[in-house]
């Protein structure tokens, strides 16, 4: 146990010593100013991963309150306002959800959704903001009503007598006692929620568009630094567009290590 | 005297065999070739190794994609035996890797909009104007009341590379413009998409996307070679420093007169 939580130590470790000493090129001033744009034009000699940086936090912040309702939905559903059935069949369906690989999630939306959005509101090609954070809200959808749903299972029990005691009905008793007592897990809901879809990669990669701007309207194109790096990855492995993926990786990294410690410091009661 | 009469018959005999068929070289050979890179590529690459394995099973040739950009950095780096690539390598890769290039078919890379477009020809610098957004409406070059959906590949990709230098003269790409990753890709994109605008090998061709006509020029293989038609490219084969053994038999069987009619199957012209 000991031996296996150490190791993966070392490679967590490892991975960001990499990812600082790739990133070390990049730290004079002049190169350090030219990254933190929004101009990424590698022929033209602006490398700016600011306008890509922008489109994964536009794309999680937008996707994360899109699914949250329907999470806590379900959540009350299952617990209560469903028949128990009816919840039984709801939550094995989240529970495969899990399981779909984002790539399906997003072929399926390349011929179903993007030619909808396009035709629906005539402005783009449907490759845009609002694909890729539908895309994503229902990529995360599950992750955050497993979240909330086992601090419901937590909470319930526990004040399943006193309930009983006061006469609630199973709605009153989730609407009154079981949902205020998980705001936690309401919380850490929200943050994993972020966290994955901060990380995603297939979902922006095929659904946002790509086009490294910053986007005026949700139908508009722009480009995540997950896809970012996919797209840039191959390209000739000597050039400063090569060399700022590092620092991209980098910012991801630190993101994903943001949410780490924000998700255990909810856990642990609000608590350092 | 006999002797000398014997060895000289079988040096003939073996010189016969030798120069019968392109497979012979690897009579009695054994061992593996791993191959990466260009998308392009894979088709002629996958025949040729099916010929090969068919003929001599001691030899395992692997075969595998991930684009240009791809294929020289893995060679480069000692993964592959052989990097495929749609664009020459760099000097810097070159000279990093101390690379040797071949180069065995030409492909033309054509502009493509959807089936439903009506229209039928473009003129080399309204296909810029396009590309930079200055012309940001199909009626303004003969088509319909309709906004242009832009879409571009990648900056690792070989087909971008042929086609922003000599079609669209290293001239501004608009920052709007979806990104997509594989020629696949831009052809399902454009295909779905009836006011898209995109480019793509043209052995990707088929009735589900429309090449325009450029300057009058309908591209096709014959056009990209009688050299009317411009936009072309060679594609070429990477090994790292001279080739040996199996590969150099591998590279040589591609070069050679048995893979002229692969190549031509595969929509690509063969350079001997």
């Amino acid at each position: 146990m000991r031996l296996s939580a150490l190791l993966t130590g070392c490679v967590v470790a490892a991975l960001l010593a990499f990812l600082v000493h790739f990133c070390l090129p990049l730290l004079d001033p002049k190169t350090l100013a030219g990254l933190l744009t929004a101009d990424w034009r590698p022929f033209h000699g602006g490398f700016g991963i600011l306008a890509m940086a922008a489109g994964s936090l536009l794309l999680a912040l937008s996707a994360v309150p899109l699914a949250f309702p329907v999470a806590v939905g379900v959540c009350c559903f299952i617990h209560g306002l469903g028949s128990p059935r009816a919840a039984r069949l709801v939550l094995r369906a989240v529970q495969l959800m899990t399981g779909v690989p984002t790539v399906v999630y997003g072929f399926v939306a390349v011929f179903v959704l993007v030619p909808l959005l396009r035709a629906a509101f005539h402005h783009g090609s449907g490759f845009s903001w609002l694909a890729a954070a539908l895309g994503l809200a229902v990529l995360i959808l599950p992750t955050m009503t497993l979240m909330i749903h086992s601090q419901f299972q937590v909470a319930e029990p526990r004040i399943r007598l006193t309930a009983a005691a006061l006469g609630l009905t199973r709605a009153q008793r989730l609407l009154h006692l079981v949902v205020p007592l998980s705001r936690r897990g309401f919380a850490a809901a929200l943050v994993l929620g972020f966290g994955r879809a901060v990380g995603d990669t297939m979902i922006p990669l095929m659904l946002s568009g790509n086009a490294a701007q910053l986007p005026g309207s949700p139908l508009d194109s722009l480009r995540a630094l997950t896809a970012h790096i996919a797209l840039v990855v191959a390209t000739d492995s000597h050039s400063l567009a090569y060399l700022s993926l590092f620092a991209a990786g980098l910012f991801l990294f630190t993101a994903t290590a943001g949410v780490t410690i924000a998700l255990r410091w909810i856990q642990g009661g609000g608590r350092p | 005297m006999k002797r000398g009469l014997l060895a000289l018959g079988m040096l003939l005999a073996l010189c016969t065999v030798a120069f019968g068929s392109g497979l012979d070289a690897f009579k009695g050979q054994k061992g593996d070739i791993a191959i990466a890179g260009g998308t392009a590529h894979i088709p002629v690459m996958e025949k040729a190794a099916r010929n090969i394995m068919t003929a001599n099973p001691d030899i395992r040739i692997s075969v595998a994609g991930g684009g240009s950009g791809v294929g020289i950095q893995k060679v480069g780096e000692g993964l592959v035996a052989i990097g495929n690539s749609g664009r020459k390598a760099s000097e810097e890769e070159v000279a990093k890797y101390g690379l040797a290039m071949f180069a065995f078919a030409v492909d033309g890379v054509a502009t493509i909009v959807s089936p439903d477009n009506p229209v039928g020809g473009l003129t080399s610098d309204q296909v810029c104007r396009i590309y930079a957004g200055e012309i940001t409406n199909w009626k303004d070059v003969g088509g319909k009341d309709a906004a242009i959906n832009l879409y571009t590949r990648d900056e690792a990709s070989g087909t971008r590379e042929v086609y922003w230098k000599k079609l669209l003269k290293k001239g501004t790409i608009a920052a709007s413009a979806n990104v997509v990753a594989s020629n696949g890709a831009m052809k399902t994109a454009v295909s779905r998409d009836p006011d898209g605008i995109g480019y793509a090998s043209i052995g990707y061709l088929d009735a589900t996307v429309k090449a325009p006509a450029l300057d009058g020029v309908v591209p096709t293989q014959e056009a990209a070679k009688d050299g009317s038609y411009p936009v072309v490219r060679k594609l070429y084969m990477n090994t790292k420093g001279e080739p040996a053994g199996i590969v150099k038999a591998f590279v040589d069987y591609v070069m050679g007169p048995d893979c002229v009619q692969i190549i031509k199957d595969s929509g690509y012209i063969p350079l001997h």
